[in-house]
């Protein structure tokens, strides 16, 4: 579980326009120096938004990057909606999905 | 000089990235307010604006994260967010390291703050700045109070804060306005987005504009979180503003639910007592 360079990773990419540019032109590269599990490597990759977020993405950092990816809003509302169906609920931070 | 203008007002991406998707009428009641604050603002003459803001990871992050923080720098430049999504052009925003450096140095004496030499500018600022100064011709002086990586500061730190600020510019001879920026209860970046606690963020407003310490901070995280969800947190920002006012009561400009915008938008204004 290294859910912390999962979000640094998207910190970089979010603030930093070379790094952006890095990360788009060669994705698998840029991963390099984070340490990242397999699963999170395949979901920033994919990327699966609903899986970042089940896996507790902090909802700052990841609106983002659904947005860098050309979710539209309802779209990335739906693909974090979609993430807690298949995955179940929100594992780790403070973005959990509430039931009411 | 004496602090010249204290107020607060909403910073939510949504305001100008889904501008056209919310209610016409309540979209409009609330920009007018923002321009009154525009006004006001501005009839204070000031030398300078602090924006004491609740940033999202565009320049601290969790390897060094600091409680309170403050600019000083002669320029800053945001948003960092892309711009056909928040819909605001990139642009340099002016500063003003030697005034900073004097605000910080009597912060000190009262509340640790960390400098920043530089300092990129999200929504959390620069939707704000969008409206209440968009020529970007009044130099700003950004503060930040770490709302998103728990463990958070506490609220009576958050109200100290304010009122250090406020020690800060009464202690320099520049005329100088403060903001907050803030949501009160929203669940931003989340598939609740778009859920609004009207009655609880009318209750926190009721304590906001009596600004009684005892009050106004007796909330929990955990009542927090639970009542207000994890947008909630950014009431630190609101309460250093009534720390900066502390003494003074103030008043709501608007409060209006806007779903799409994901928060209930707000301005508010404080009357100092001189």
């Amino acid at each position: 579980m290294s859910l912390y360079y999962v979000q640094k990773l998207l910190y970089q990419i979010n603030r930093d326009p070379d790094f952006r540019t890095r990360f788009k032109a060669d994705a698998k590269a840029s991963l390099a120096d984070f340490a990242l599990t397999p699963q999170e490597i395949a979901a920033i990759l994919a990327p699966d938004i609903g899986l970042l977020y089940v896996l507790g993405v902090n909802g700052q950092l990841l609106m983002h990057f659904a947005a860098l990816h050309g979710f539209e809003w309802n779209a990335y509302l739906d693909a974090m909606r979609e993430g807690v169906r298949r995955h179940g609920a929100v594992r780790a931070g403070i973005y959990a999905m509430s039931e009411d | 000089m004496p602090l010249v203008f204290v107020g607060v007002c909403s910073h939510a991406p949504g305001i100008t990235g889904r501008a056209e998707r919310a209610d016409p009428r309540q979209r409009e009641t609330f920009h007018a307010a923002l321009d009154r604050l525009r006004l006001a603002i501005a009839a204070s003459r000031p030398a300078a604006l602090i924006v004491v803001a609740a940033e999202h990871f565009a320049n601290f992050f969790m390897n060094n994260m600091p409680a309170f923080a403050l600019g000083m720098a002669d320029r800053y430049e945001g948003p960092i967010e892309d711009e056909s999504w928040l819909r605001i052009p990139h642009a340099c925003v002016p500063g003003n390291a030697d005034l900073s450096r004097r605000l910080i140095s009597h912060v000190l004496e009262e509340v640790d703050v960390a400098y920043a030499e530089e300092w990129k500018f999200d929504h959390g600022i620069i939707v704000p700045l969008h409206f209440l100064t968009p020529s970007y011709d009044l130099p700003i002086i950004p503060a930040n109070i770490n709302c998103q990586g728990p463990p958070l500061t506490p609220l009576h730190r958050a109200y100290a804060f304010g009122r250090a600020l406020r020690h800060a510019a009464d202690a320099v001879p520049e005329r100088i306005a403060l903001i907050g920026t803030g949501g009160i209860s929203h669940w931003p970046a989340t598939p609740n987005s778009g859920k609004i606690n009207e009655a609880w963020d009318r209750e926190f407003l009721d304590r906001w504009i009596a600004n009684r310490p005892a009050r106004l901070l007796s909330y929990t995280d955990e009542e927090t979180y639970r009542n207000a969800g994890q947008g909630g947190f950014e009431i630190r920002t609101f309460i250093a503003a009534a720390g900066a006012a502390e003494g003074s009561t103030g008043e709501i400009w608007c409060y209006e639910p806007i779903p799409i915008f994901a928060v209930g938008c707000t301005v508010g204004v404080m009357r100092l007592t001189p």
